[in-house]
């Protein structure tokens, strides 16, 4: 598949050209836009925050609709994460709605691990995504993404600064997700005491390095309002399905027997900037970032993690081919010499086992000669005796025989002197 | 569960199309459109009547004799070009050359070469760590300019499309329509009609409409799709027609206007290449043939790596299951040879047990 290198000509000045009337490419936007409504939208909004903060109520507020939940209970052993999916539409947009509720969290005695869950549970997303980048046959356009795009933090109203176990954990998520710390229940803090809780978080995640999302100011037609967003971070709102007779109209509020908090007046609570910032103007926005920054960092960091490296150590890019031989290379180097190694291995057991095998045989061998020496000793001595034996035998014998001869001479001498 | 937001109460994420919308203004867009098809067809004054500037300045044509051996060139020229806001980084890739020579033997195949070398590098591109300024210089429609002076397609017409249409967009177009009469033109267009079809050849097919379209619109789809392969004729000069000054081509029996509709199609090919399809050719491109493109080269890479045997691999691909069949096979090889030596092992010493005995 290795394209033979064409001489390209380019003409190298690239160049503004005039036209000479209305060509038409100007539909352009229009025809991306039409082909995205088609395909339809989804985004993921993860709600990080202690139990019976607010979490659930802020997405019904925000996103107008009861969404079905029970409360949750603070008996938890661990902090586990809750995602659910809803089709939202209005007029011809449609919306996959992710909710991700982290069930649990600032419950236990012990926090230290809170955090991991929801670390892993962005990072499986990620690895998700990049697994289907990665298949061979991939359909990227109509997979459902379900990487998170926002994390709504929740800081408690304790009006002083945040807790440590906030600092903490975004810590640990501001350089995966994109942050918008709010400030729950805000309507417990007066207007002064807010201003100065405003201050001293913001100074405190500063302080400590924590990225949280800025709204961007790089295009003209948003970045004043952006701008100017960026500065009442973070928001300080207050959420409500319950609809109170104000006037002669009828909000969402609370009801105390002070007065009444409206939910969407700006005077009461940021929850209109909220809703504006994260639904209005910048949800795109949030898509792409978590898209172009948080994603490509996974990416990149597991990539090389793996094993995979962009430039070779003359910082010359590598190209595709050289990759590969250089790899294949390596590779049966690696093959060649372990075959070597098992074969060497082999070798030295047979040697090892035909050595002992020689000297058993050896062993034997002696062993066989003794056993023949020691017979033919015993051969011998069995012999001598014989002979010894065989020797007195034939001496006895000729004893006898002489005494037998003997004998009988002396009977006739016997006889002669009876003669005379 | 679907749920429908109450009435009253505006949520906002219908601005999603409108955010979309602005961020893509400000990020611009950018097209590369390649022409090809003999000299003198007219490519280069059909892409100047298309976007009504003057592309071409101070070329150089050949003349016969010296393109007896000629080879064909890849020449891309790149503009910037805006219009209401809306920036494009047009590139047209030339191909001069082309069906020039005497022995036209596989003169695609630069041209195949290029549109490769172009998915290559956005393969590499995309595989690598950092992805930040990734460049598009795939092709994303391929304009071939079919010679109106025979009876239907060529064999090298046939050869060439066949060569490229699993590789880029192609739309057909008759060249140079203004020597045919209305009647011929239909004659011409059914009839290449038939033998792309014919020799299967998958020429670029607009997308079907949404069923939730009105019928006006429904109507004009389909008078666009029977009028393929589009007849054009393009014009570098302003002629005064009908009180009016237009693009045109005079004659001494009257005046041709491109953008006349009822001469020729150009109108037609400008809506559905500039103002209604390019940003689908640009998806087809990505999609369909890139993948494709993609798909095989791993494919490839994969086959070979199988063969020696191993997993890794220089770029970033999924591991597959197949490797492991070998793996086994090898395996269970290995196994029999140690098996046999261990037989033969064992029958050298029963040998040496039997001498003892």
């Amino acid at each position: 598949m290795a394209a033979t290198d064409v001489d390209v000509f380019s003409n190298e000045e690239k160049r503004n050209l005039s036209l000479g009337g209305h060509v038409g490419f100007d539909s352009l936007p229009d025809q991306l836009v039409s082909k995205s409504v088609t395909q339809g939208f989804c985004f993921n909004i993860l709600c990080v925050g202690e139990t019976g903060i607010g979490k659930s109520t802020l997405m019904n507020t925000l996103f107008n609709t009861m969404f079905e939940n029970e409360e949750a209970s603070h008996y938890q052993n661990g902090v586990y994460l809750r995602p659910r999916t809803y089709d939202l539409q209005e007029s011809n947009v449609h919306l996959k709605l992710t909710i991700v509720d982290t069930v649990g969290f600032g419950d236990q005695i012990n926090k230290e691990d809170s955090y991991k869950p929801i670390v892993d549970y962005i990072d499986t997303q990620f690895e998700n995504y990049l697994q289907e980048e990665l298949k061979i046959k991939r359909s990227l356009f109509n997979y459902h993404d379900t990487r998170i795009h926002i994390c709504l933090y929740f800081i408690a109203p304790t009006g002083h600064s945040l807790k440590s176990l906030d600092l903490v954990t975004m810590k640990k998520l501001d350089s995966k997700v994109n942050i918008i710390p709010i400030i729950a229940k805000a309507d417990t803090i007066s207007k002064s005491e807010l201003h100065k809780f405003k201050i001293k978080i913001m100074s405190e995640l500063v302080s400590n390095g924590v990225q949280i999302y800025q709204f961007p100011t790089d295009d003209d037609a948003v970045s004043e309002i952006n701008a100017s967003m960026n500065a009442h971070l973070p928001f300080a709102v207050v959420g409500s399905v319950e609809e109170v007779k104000v006037g002669n109209k009828t909000v969402r509020a609370r009801q105390y027997p002070w007065g009444v908090v409206q939910v969407e007046n700006e005077s009461h609570c940021d929850f209109v900037k909220l809703r504006e910032m994260l639904i209005r103007v910048n949800m795109e926005d949030l898509r792409e970032q978590t898209h172009a920054r948080h994603y490509e960092l996974y990416r990149r960091c597991k990539l090389e993690e793996m094993g995979f490296k962009d430039t070779d150590p003359d910082s010359q890019p590598f190209s595709l081919q050289e990759t590969y031989e250089a790899k294949r290379k390596e590779f049966l180097g690696d093959l060649q010499r372990k075959e070597e190694e098992m074969r060497q291995m082999f070798v030295n057991k047979v040697k090892e086992t035909e050595a002992e095998l020689k000297e058993k045989e050896r062993e034997l061998h002696e062993k066989f000669e003794q056993l023949k020496r020691m017979h033919q000793d015993e051969k011998r001595k069995v012999e001598e005796k014989r002979k010894e034996l065989e020797d007195e035998m034939n001496a006895f014998n000729r004893k006898k025989m002489a005494a037998e001869t003997y004998s009988l001479s002396q009977p006739l001498k016997k006889d002669k002197d009876k003669k005379n | 569960m679907l749920y429908e937001l109450m009435e009253k109460q505006y949520v906002g994420f219908a601005t999603l199309p409108n955010q979309v919308h602005r961020k893509s203004v400000k990020k611009g867009f950018d097209f590369t459109l390649m022409v090809a098809g003999e000299s003198g067809m007219g490519k280069s004054t059909l892409v100047n009547s298309l976007f009504l500037t003057d592309l071409y300045k101070d070329r150089k044509l050949l003349n016969a004799e010296e393109r007896i051996n000629q080879t064909v060139e890849i020449i891309k020229h790149t503009v910037d070009i805006e219009e209401k806001g809306v920036k494009l980084k047009l590139t047209i890739v030339d191909t001069p050359g082309f069906g020039d020579a005497v022995n036209n033997n596989e003169c695609w195949k630069p041209i195949t070469d290029y549109i490769d070398q172009q998915f290559e590098q956005y393969f590499r591109d995309e595989s690598g760590l950092n992805r930040k300024n990734i460049q598009d210089n795939r092709v994303h429609c391929c304009l071939y300019f079919i010679p109106p002076f025979g009876h239907g397609l060529r064999p090298v017409d046939v050869e060439f499309m066949k060569a490229l249409h699993e590789k880029v967009n192609i739309i057909p177009l008759i060249a140079k329509a203004d020597c045919l009469t209305p009647n011929e033109i239909k004659k011409l267009k059914d009839r290449i009609r038939e033998e792309i079809d014919k020799f299967g050849i998958k020429v670029y097919q607009f997308p079907e409409c949404d069923s939730d379209e009105d019928e006006e619109f429904k109507q004009l789809d389909k008078e666009l799709k029977e009028c393929t392969p589009f007849a054009v004729i393009g014009s570098n000069t302003v002629v005064e027609a009908r009180g009016q000054r237009v693009r045109g081509r005079l004659y001494p029996w009257g005046i041709v206007e491109v953008e006349n509709q009822s001469h020729c199609d150009f109108v037609k090919l400008r809506n559905m290449l500039i103002r209604s399809h390019m940003h689908d050719l640009k998806d087809v491109t990505c999609d369909v043939h890139y993948e494709n493109y993609r798909a095989q080269c791993i494919q490839e890479m994969t086959s070979k790596l199988a063969q020696d045997n191993r997993i890794e691999s220089p770029i970033p691909i999924l591991p597959l299951s197949t490797p492991d069949v070998d793996t086994e096979k090898l395996i269970k090889m290995k196994d029999e040879e140690l098996k046999r030596m261990q037989e033969m092992l064992n029958k050298i010493q029963q040998q040496m047990h039997d001498k003892d005995q």
